[in-house]
């Protein structure tokens, strides 16, 4: 999978679990929490829809790497070169 | 083979089973009782609904606020705000002799109103309001520190400090006379800051949206199905056995059933001791008027009366009941839709403090006539606080201490479970963890908020 689909793919699931977000405006290097009311709560989400749909653990450690939009999309490249778009 | 066996299908065993099921676990919920919601119930009498625990959802936020435990609860599980259809109280009071304050769902009205009643007292009450905003949630060495000596070092005046109290023991202390500092603080976030709505069609449709959502999901809910043992070896439960006999074998258990009552279960432990018990149970009165309570003179939601300067908050000593302090709900006393209008009937619930054991000894016989009894005598404590509804009183029924207890299956029909609560759900067993009331928190949206986190903390990281 292209970073521009992954890209897409946490769109998609930020869209899943914060439905009251406007994500249009969405800056890729800004932090997440900075932009969206987002909680531990949803972090854990983030990291449990990937596992769901794409197979893809990511281990408590390296929940940092979700922070922002671009962290998460270089981080997830490796992990995710064999998955398909769904 | 389960993945999560949950034991009862109240609000936090609900909303659990949905985080699991969503998340691919295989999941059973077993409720021993014919009907899910636990202690937020509801029953159909002479062609009429009725609700059983739910006097408001606390913690009422409006659509689209992203803060507060309401907007969580509803991101978690995936619901969108109008799948409540929750409507705003219009007001309630807090009511002592000779002094009442009125509060809603902004908070400014019930500071202007101790601002009025006790001009004194404002900057403490101010201080005390920053001391509540700031407090962690997740510090738990400063949960359990008197709520009492806190509000006593902050508020000079004493009965200020019980007209605090009464409304937030009554939404969610189990434990007699004294709140937990961590306790009172989240209580007076979401009665005092956040507030007080109900769904037009009352609790049933919460529940009925949590089962829908968890059947759709591939979760299974089986009624009639009480966990008779929960078997343990090596410390760890290996399966649940239920009252027929029939054994099912789970991976870990959640268990909203209450501690003392899931240690119970449990094959390794002794009997443990009952003063560890909650002790605070009430009886419910409910009133079918003929017409809207407004008609009558009565707007508020909720009234908490207290007959003297002194509130007593504790197991009755003398008597079936204490009605010396109360509380007083109109369920049409909310702002509803205007295409849902208005309920069909007046109604007027009436809660007391009562005495568990004194009901739970009475002969079948001697139940009726205590019934019909102690509702002629909550009614008229309360209308001492509110306009006589009495001589348009149609219908009536009348819950027990008993009835929660077949409801809730805790001890001593306690609504708010044992005092001592267990904030990080473990037990002796490294599999067998607790949610609902004794893990900590209370009311609708506490209860569901116990099912999220604890199925988040330790149901599925592995």
């Amino acid at each position: 999978m292209a970073p521009t689909e992954i890209k897409e793919v946490i769109l998609d699931i930020l869209s899943d679990i914060t439905p009251d977000e406007d994500l249009s405006g969405l800056k890729d290097e800004v932090a997440f929490r900075e932009q969206l009311e987002l909680d531990s709560m949803d972090f854990l989400d983030i990291v449990m829809e990937l596992r769901k749909r794409y197979r893809i653990q990511v281990p408590e450690e390296d929940y940092v790497q979700l922070a922002s939009m671009s962290s998460t999309v270089s981080y997830l490249t490796p992990k995710m070169t064999d998955c398909v778009l769904t | 083979m389960y993945d999560t066996i949950i034991i009862g299908a109240g609000m936090s065993g609900l909303a659990a089973g949905i985080r699991l099921a969503h998340y691919d676990q295989k999941v059973c919920i077993l409720e021993r009782h014919y009907t899910i919601g636990g202690l937020n119930s509801f029953y159909r009498m002479n062609g009429r609904d009725y609700d059983v625990g739910l006097h408001a959802v606390t913690n009422f936020t409006e659509k689209g606020a992203k803060k507060g435990p309401l907007a969580r609860i509803l991101r978690q599980l995936r619901f969108k705000w109008e799948d409540f259809a929750l409507a705003p109280q219009k007001g309630s009071r807090i009511v002592f002799p000779d002094v009442q304050l009125r509060f809603d769902n902004h908070f400014e009205l019930l500071r202007s109103e101790i601002q009025q009643a006790f001009p004194q007292q404002i900057d403490n009450f101010n201080r005390l309001v920053d001391m509540i905003v700031d407090y962690d949630d997740l510090d738990q060495a400063a949960f359990g520190v008197s709520g009492r000596q806190i509000l006593n070092e902050t508020i000079s005046e004493p009965l200020l400090i019980e007209m605090l109290l009464c409304p937030l023991m009554w939404y969610g202390n189990a434990a007699e006379h004294d709140m937990a500092w961590g306790q009172f603080c989240i209580m007076f976030r979401s009665i005092f800051m956040e507030g007080f709505a109900r769904p037009y069609k009352g609790v049933r449709l919460i529940l009925k949206n949590l089962v829908r959502r968890f059947r759709e999901l591939g979760g299974e809910l089986k009624l009639r199905q009480g966990v008779k043992h929960i078997h343990v070896e090596n410390g760890r439960a290996v399966c649940v056995e239920l009252d027929n006999g029939e054994q099912i074998i789970g991976q870990r258990i959640l268990s909203s059933a209450g501690r003392l009552e899931t240690l119970r279960l449990c094959s390794d432990t002794v009997e443990p001791d009952p003063r560890q018990a909650g002790q605070l149970t009430f009886i419910e009165s409910i009133s079918v008027l003929d017409r809207e309570p407004a008609k009558i003179g009565n707007h508020d939601t909720i009234v908490f009366y207290n007959d003297s300067e002194k509130f007593h908050w504790e197991r009755p000593t003398a008597e079936l009941c204490d009605t010396r302090t109360g509380v007083i709900c109109s369920p049409n006393n909310y702002d509803y839709a205007v295409n849902d209008g208005q309920l069909p009937d007046g109604i007027i619930r009436i809660t007391t403090i009562a005495d568990f054991d004194r009901w739970n000894g009475l002969t079948a016989e001697q139940y009726q006539r205590e019934k019909l009894r102690w509702y002629d005598r909550s009614v008229a404590a309360s209308v001492r606080f509110t306009p006589d509804f009495r001589p348009y009183v149609i219908d009536t029924d009348l819950f027990t201490p008993t009835t929660i207890n077949r409801f809730t299956w805790h001890d001593n029909g306690a609504v708010y479970g044992a005092p001592d609560k267990q904030l990080d759900g473990t037990t002796h067993l490294e599999n067998l963890f607790l949610c609902g009331t004794d893990q900590g928190f209370v009311g609708i949206i506490g209860a569901m908020m116990s099912g999220i986190s604890m199925a988040n903390l330790h149901c599925l990281r592995d």
